[in-house]
Parts: structure tokens; sequence; C-alpha cells
């Protein structure tokens, strides 16, 4: 017995300098004691270089087969280098149930900001040392905490799809007076609960924190003016989708900012949970209805690798890195149109963009039978061929339609003058803040941090592929724009080489609508057109995933438009949302 | 020199216009003139392009997916669905409710009685088509579907569901020829086999027969060797 433990603790990293830190392992994660996880932060961040929180997340192991001895509550960290690139530390630090305290990194990570609140949200697990801990998605006077295991929605049927009323004896209740629609069955007063002690009528929006450099101060010191607080939203930011942001100014400068986000809140992981591994594809096109197509890989190669032995025939892969990389060109092309709209080029540039688009959707719908919602990666391959017809429409708009179409838009935007006043110097992120708060996509390479998935931790074939990294220095809208402009054209050289390489054969293998999943669990992160998309998948041996978890880029880039608004006018502030290029069915999931 | 770029700006947006009009040219007689009713985009067109739906529509490709159908045999007005409920399994949004068909000792059948798709939270993701293994539940094209009421409009039963296979075969031409032929091969070597399995069984029923009188030969042979040791004896 004394052996075994003196065993385990020599295994174990870490523990020389920061004593007692690290209790155990899990697999690849290290279960850190919570009570050193700030210091072992610092550690990490400072010493060993891990200056990059991709993901934080919560696991309730309730119901897990596998962890009934442990701690009900775990809180997982998926920590990466941007220097050496390579792949994740994982940390796991575990809380009872009746004291659900994990201290906050944000002070280290500042990136865990809104992905904390997030958890407390969902989970309900505090983390002391936040400054700023409140619900995110949901407002405040709902009650509970929705992913807990033991929490169950309003129209709660079954815990597991596919539900057992359907078939064999399916009989629709179409007696409209007899069974009457869900919503009639549970009407709203009857279903209206708040958490103890909520009174709605005394409820009052949060305040603003406000964010007020030395200098910033001085200049409006001189001004005299009123603070005031202003609501942008919800809908206006120039119409991303229902977002709000909750403004303080002094005068026209903006001294603090708050996003307010939740409106489109579908709790996509509960149904994810309640989804057996296959039917969740389909909804992943519904996160970031642009690109479809990068989130369905995203999540099949979660779900692969959590298979772990799976052979994917050499077309399909082929087809895989051609779909995502035709994706970001729509999505970069869609973002410059709609950054310019929202820099109030009302529509004309946007429909330049969308022109191209509509080409490329063609070739999705012919591909998959869907423009947005493709629905098009399986796990082993791709769901359909395609023909040598649409292979060679593919090569005629990659070699000769897009790329001038790309030059176009630069030919038509770059030097113009009134777009290069309202988006240089704007918005400025320093390369180690877009690191700290966890930014990623063409934010992070804005600020000239050259740090991409494609190539720090490659996936798919990316490795066979001749292209560079694009970054640019300014740290601004414009640096932002700009990336994406020279980002497009290197997804074209992509392109150019895979077209040039497809080679033929079968797709997929077998097609299989249910798939043996080992218990265990997957982080797998792509380089999404809007940054790092990443898919967390707990598997406990059954047809559907025990925990999903999508960490979308979106929504974490959002934690520094704060820090990037500040100190501007409000008028810039659209076109720093617009920057950052948003898309709400990512960021309220 | 300031306002360079504002001019080259205005120049491609000029340009633009310019070519929309020339395409319109081009295209003579004018593309809304007669019955030019279904359109697709062109990888060539650089105007922007416009299709004036309703009165335009565009070419849908054959992969195109909307909401379910069901596929009867045109000529022999049976139903392809088995019953055995795959769709409802692998539906996401879990939006079709099967009944089974019973014998009256409630022994299952291969059809279904009753078959309701709620298309309100149908999610068009076609993998009730892609796993059917009878062919039999496939995605329609008509995608204009609009309906005054939810309930029960928007609940297509077994009769607003089925279509005939011609309907089929002429909305997915390559999907449809493709699977005949595969039919076809199925069929052809489940023929080579049943004949290979014939023969096989005529072929031991051949030997077993052989056998059978090489045994009596032998038998009778004994018996008449018998016959000849009691002859002898006697």
């Amino acid at each position: 017995m004394v052996q075994e433990q003196a065993v385990v603790t020599e295994a174990l990293p870490y523990n020389d300098v920061v004593p007692g830190a690290v209790i155990d392992r899990d697999g690849e994660a290290l279960v850190v004691n919570r009570e050193k996880l700030p210091e072992l932060a610092l550690h990490l961040r400072d010493v060993e270089g891990y200056d990059y929180l991709s993901s934080v997340t919560g696991v309730d192991n309730l119901t897990h087969p596998k962890r009934q001895g442990v701690e009900r509550f775990e809180v997982v960290y998926h920590l990466y280098s941007t220097q050496r690139g390579g792949g994740p530390l994982v940390l796991k630090v575990r809380a009872p149930e009746e004291d659900p305290e994990i201290p906050s990194v944000v002070s280290i990570w500042p990136g865990a900001d809104f992905q904390e609140r997030e958890i407390w949200d969902l989970y309900g697990i505090r983390f002391p040392g936040h400054p700023n801990l409140r619900r995110i998605l949901l407002w405040e006077g709902f009650n509970g905490h929705p992913m807990r295991k033991d929490w169950k929605e309003a129209y709660y049927e079954e815990e597991h799809k596919p539900y057992s009323s359907r078939w064999p004896y399916g009989h629709y209740p179409l007696d409209e007076y007899k069974y009457p629609w869900q919503e009639e069955r549970a009407v709203y007063k009857d279903n209206l609960v708040f958490p103890k002690g909520f009174d709605p009528d005394q409820w009052q929006a949060p305040e603003v924190e406000y964010r007020l450099g030395q200098d910033l101060y001085r200049e409006l010191e001189k001004l005299k003016t009123d603070r005031i607080v202003v609501n942008i939203g919800p809908q206006h930011p120039s119409t991303h989708g229902v977002f709000r942001m909750v403004v303080a100014l002094e005068g026209e400068t903006i001294v603090g900012l708050e996003p307010e986000m939740g409106y489109l809140h579908r709790n996509h992981e509960k149904i994810g949970e309640r989804n057996t591994y296959l039917m969740n594809i389909p909804y992943t096109d519904r996160l970031d209805y642009i690109n479809s197509m990068s989130n369905n890989l995203g999540y099949v190669l979660a779900v692969e690798k959590l298979m772990s032995k799976v052979e994917v025939p050499e077309r399909a892969k082929y087809l895989r890195i051609i779909m995502a990389e035709l994706t970001r060109v729509l999505n970069h092309m869609f973002a410059i149109g709609f950054l310019l709209n929202d820099l109030g080029a009302f529509f004309t540039p946007a429909l330049y963009a969308l022109e191209e688009r509509e080409l490329i959707l063609d070739l999705f719908e012919a591909a998959s039978g869907s423009r947005m919602m493709c629905n098009y990666m399986r796990p082993g391959g791709v769901a359909y061929d395609v023909s040598d017809d649409w292979v060679e429409q593919a090569r005629k708009l990659v070699f000769d339609r897009l790329p001038r179409a790309i030059d176009e838009l630069d030919n038509y935007l770059t030097e113009n003058e009134i777009l290069l006043a309202r988006t240089k110097g704007v918005g400025y992120l320093s390369p180690q803040d877009a690191v700290a708060y966890s930014t990623s996509g063409p934010v992070l390479r804005g600020s000239g941090v050259a740090y991409d998935i494609r190539k720090a931790e490659p996936y798919c074939i990316y490795d066979r592929f001749d292209f560079d990294i694009v970054t640019e220095e300014g740290g601004d809208v414009y640096a932002r724009y700009m990336v994406r402009i020279r980002e497009a054209r290197e997804s074209l050289k992509i392109l150019r080489q895979a077209l040039r390489d497809l080679p033929g054969g079968p797709v997929i293998g077998k097609k299989k609508y249910t798939f043996r999943i080992p218990p265990g669990e997957a982080y797998q992160r792509i380089e999404a057109p809007k940054g790092e998309l990443g898919f967390y998948l707990v598997s406990d041996g059954t047809a559907n995933p025990y925990r999903y978890h999508v960490r979308s880029p979106s929504f974490i880039n959002l934690t520094a438009l704060g820090l990037m608004c500040v100190g501007h006018k409000v008028a810039d502030s659209v076109g720093i949302l617009g920057s950052i290029d948003i898309v709400l069915g990512e960021v309220d999931r | 020199m300031v306002g360079k770029g504002i001019l080259r700006g205005l120049a491609t947006t000029a340009r633009h216009l310019l070519e929309t009009y020339i395409d319109d040219v081009k295209g003579i007689p004018s593309r809304y003139a007669y019955d030019r009713h279904f359109i697709k985009q062109p990888l060539d067109e650089r105007g922007i392009f416009t299709i004036q739906y309703p009165e335009e529509r565009r070419v849908l490709p054959e992969r195109f997916r909307y909401v379910p159908m069901l596929i009867y045999d045109a000529d022999t007005g049976e139903d392809r669905c088995t019953a055995c409920g795959i769709c409802a399994k692998v539906c996401p949004t879990q939006c079709i409710w099967i009944v089974r068909e019973e014998d009256k000792t409630g022994k299952p059948l291969p059809r279904s009685q009753e078959f309701y798709i709620d298309i309100s939270i149908c999610m068009g993701c076609g993998f009730c088509a892609e796993f059917c293994p009878f062919d039999s539940i496939k995605m329609n094209h008509d995608y204009e579907i609009a309906v005054y009421h939810r309930f029960p409009d928007l609940i297509l039963t077994k009769d607003d569901l089925v279509v005939p296979t011609t309907y089929y075969a002429q909305l997915y031409p390559e999907a449809w020829e493709a699977e005949e032929r595969a039919r076809e091969e199925e069929r052809k070597r489940k023929e080579a086999r049943e004949k290979a399995l014939a023969a096989k069984r005529a072929a031991a029923a051949k030997k077993k027969a052989a056998a059978k009188k090489a045994e009596e030969a032998k038998k009778a042979g004994e018996e008449k060797a018998d016959g000849k040791d009691e002859e002898k004896k006697a």
C-alpha cells in the first residue's frame, strides 16, 4: 500500500514546485487540488509557458457509471502554449456537491472570464475571486442550473433519444382538444418558478464595470460630463443578431462596456447530451450557421478521436479539407462585407461579397443537399460523394473566379480613405492581451500572434499542404480586416492543391447510425474561420454523449470586446464588434 | 493622393453596374422574356445576379432536401415502407411517429398503419432518407409548404406523405438509376444464389440417392451373401 502511494506521487508532475498541487491522474488529465489551483496556474503560465487557456468547462459526475466515487462537480481546463504549439495540458479540479467552489483563474488567464460565468450559470459552481460572477446566458430569475444532470426541462419526455413513444405505437396526438400542444399543457403561469429570494419586481439590470484608464480619466476630467449608461441592443449592433452592449459613456467616449447575450440560448449542450452521437451533427450546423461545414468537421473529428480507431478514406480526407477551406473563404468574404455594413457602407460591399458566397453555397448544395445546414460530415468520412461535374465547377471557381473576386474586394476597399479613417488605430488589442484573453482566429492573428491550429497542432491532412500563417501587426480593426483578406487567399492556395490532388475511391466505409464509443473523453479543436472551435466530449460507453461541450470562438472572442472598445467613440463600438465577426447562434448556444 | 482609394472603389461599383447591364443584354432575348423560369447562376456572369422569385426559380440540384416523403410502388401500389422504425430512431428532433400494422394475434406485419411527420419541427437533416434500408423515405424538393394553421396542417399524415416511384424517379434521376441498378444486381445475385443453391441441393439429392442406391445394392449383396451362406450351411 505504502509502496503504491510512493510510486503515484513520483509520477505526478509539478509537485516539486507547488507541493501537493497535483493529486492524481485521470487519463491524460492531471487532477489538481482546488486550494492549490491559482498557485499552480501561475507557475504553468509563467514558467512552463502555458499562456493560452483554450477551454474551461464543467462536468457533472452525478450519473456517470465510472465516476461514482469521485466528487460531483468537475471543472476541466485545457491549456496550450502559443510559443511551442502542440497538444494540451489538461487540468481537472473537483468539488463536492455541498460546497461547489473552485478558485477563479481570471486573474491569471482573463480569457476564463466568460467561461467561468457560463459554468456558474449552467452548473452552479462558484468561482471565488471572479470579478463579476453573474449569470451570462440565462437571466437572474432563472430557477436552477440546467446542465446539472438532475435538472429537467419543462417538457421533459425521456432521458435519451430515441424516445420510445415514437415507434412501434406512435399515435401522434392529432386531436387538438384531447391532446393540446405542449405549450398549452404547461402554460406560462404554472411553469414559472423563480429562485428562492428572487423578486422580479425588484430586479434591476446589473451595473456596468468601468474600465477606465489613467489617460482617459484625465482627459475626461476636463470635459466635466455626466456618465450615462446606454443599452445598444438587443438587435441593433448592426444586427449580427440579438445582442446587447451595455455601454457607459462620458460624452461620446466609451468608459465601460458589458456585452449581454443569451437571447438565442437554447442549451445546445443539454440537447446534445440527450441526442445520440449521430443526431448531434445537424445540430452543430446551427451553431455558426455561416460555417456549418467546419462545425461538422470539428464535431466529427472529436467523435473520431473518441472512437480512436477510425479509417477515413483518402478521398473523404480531401473533401473535408475542400469543404472546410471553401467555408473559410465564404466566411471571410461575408465578414468583410458585413464589417463594411457596420461602418456604414450600406450593403454594396456586402452584396458583392455575398454573390461569391452564393456560388460556394451552390457547390455545398450540390454536394450535401442544403446550402447552409449542410450536415455533410460523418464519423469515418463524408456523407456523399461528389460528381466529376462538381469537381469541375469547384475548379473553375477556385482557379478563376474566387481569386478575382478577392482581388476586386481588395482593390475596392483596402485603400479607401474612409475605411482607413474608420478602422486604423481603432479597437487596439495588444498581442499579450490577445493571448491572455484567449482570443483566436483573425482577432489573435490580427494582433501579430502567429498561432494557427492548422500548423500548431495539425488535424486532418493539413500537414500535406503548403500555406502560410497570416499575421498583421496592427492589432486594430484594419489589421483584422487585412488578415481576413489575406487568409482567404491562403485558403485558395490550399484549395488549389487539394483539388489538384483529389484522389478517387470511396468517401465512407459502411454507413452506420450507431457507433460503438468506448468510455473516455476527447477534446478536439479546429481552426474554424472565426477562430478556435473546440468540442469536448465525455463518453460513458452508451449511445449518447455523457458530456458535450462546445468551445465557440465567437463567444470567447467577445471577452476582449470591452477592452477593445474603451476609449473609443460609440460609433466605433459597432465597427469593433463587426471586426470580431460573431454569430449569435454560436455565442448563445 | 487623397481620394485615390475612393475613386478606385467608385470605379469598381460603376463597373459592377455596367456589367449587370451587359450581362442582361448578352442574353438576347432577355432573361425575362418567354418562359425562362428555372435559372442556374452561371460561373462567368459578373454583374449582380438576382433571381426574381417567384417568377423565376433556381434549378435545384438532385440532392436538395426539404421535408421527407414516402414512396410507394407505382406498379403494384404497395408501400415500400416496412415500418422498421429506423427513420424514427435516427431522427434528431424525433418528429416521426409510426404505428406498425399488426394482425389479429398481435404479430407485427411489415407495413405501417399510420405514419406522421411533424414538419413544424423537422430540421430537414435527411438522416431518415440516408439510413432507410428500403429506399422508402426520401427528401422531397417541394419547398413551398406554407399553411394557414400550424395545427394540424403541418403534421403530415401518410396520405400527405406518399408519392409514387415515378415521382421519385423524376426528382432523383441519378439516384433512381443507381438504386435500380443495385436492386437489379441484388436480384440477379439472389437468383444466381438460388440457382446455385438449387443446383447444390439437386446435386446433394442425387448424391444421396446414389448413396442410397449403393447402400441398397450393398445390402442386397449382403443379403445375397447371407443367403449364400445360409445355403452353404444348409
